[in-house]
């Protein structure tokens, strides 16, 4: 175990979890860590490219890639959304606070060198291609993610 | 032996710690890092950014809300 290493499942695409995750990453790779972020499930949507990226996808797959939120800007809360409302005026606030977007965070992660890893199986099920997701992503699988786990000295699940 | 003026008023956890990481990197031993911030949360962080960073927290005041430290670099072995 290495007490610089440190590694997050992030499963969830809500932004409240979104911003936790991505604040606690940063802050640890701020500490000289080396941190691993596994994307999962719902948390794949944070990756996703805000703009429409046309693929070959099965009737599913294109409407659940209809029904899921595109992207960092339009996650919802897990808490008190009420349909976008809550999201928004919490954008709204955080905006007043000077506190960054979940947008500003990925790319701080990323500036920073941490890991960013889209689980391959998920996007699979998910009907999410690599070309409706951000730059700078690794893609594989939960051996790889266990493979840090394994090293590092925190793991938390999102 | 430099000295560098870092202002973070006004920026929100995580920011001070990260861009303190980022200028202690151009940094060469033995250089102070003055910096202010105004997140509440900096003042216990900047102790435990130190500690584990293995620099060395010459001081630490709050003047007004706003958070000052001076940091050494300590070069790491």
């Amino acid at each position: 175990m290495d007490s610089n290493k440190k590694t997050l499942v992030v499963f969830s695409g809500d932004l409240d979890k979104a911003m936790a995750s991505l604040i606690i990453a940063n802050g640890a790779a701020a500490m000289g860590n080396e941190v691993t972020m596994f994307f999962t499930f719902w948390g794949l949507n944070i990756l996703r490219r805000p703009e429409k990226v046309s693929t070959r996808k099965t009737f599913l797959e294109a409407l659940f890639g209809w029904m899921m939120p595109r992207g960092a800007g339009k996650l919802g809360l897990s808490k008190m959304n009420f349909g976008g409302m809550g999201a928004s005026m919490m954008k709204i606030i955080m905006k007043q606070k000077n506190v960054s977007t979940v947008h500003e965070l990925l790319e701080s992660a990323r500036d920073l060198g941490i890991r960013l890893i889209a689980c391959t199986m998920s996007m699979d099920v998910m009907g999410l291609k690599a070309e409706e997701l951000i730059d700078g992503l690794e893609y594989a699988g939960v051996a790889t993610y266990l493979g840090a786990a394994d090293e590092a000295s925190v793991n938390l699940f999102i | 032996m430099a000295e560098k003026f870092i202002n973070c008023r006004g920026l929100q956890c995580p920011g001070p710690i990260v861009r303190l990481f980022k200028e202690a990197k151009s940094c060469d031993g033995g250089d102070i890092m003055s910096i202010e911030a105004t997140d509440l949360g900096f003042k216990k962080d900047i102790a435990a950014w130190c500690k584990k960073t293995k620099n060395e927290l010459l001081s630490l005041e709050e003047e007004d809300g706003v958070i000052k430290a001076k940091i050494k670099k300590v070069d790491q072995a």
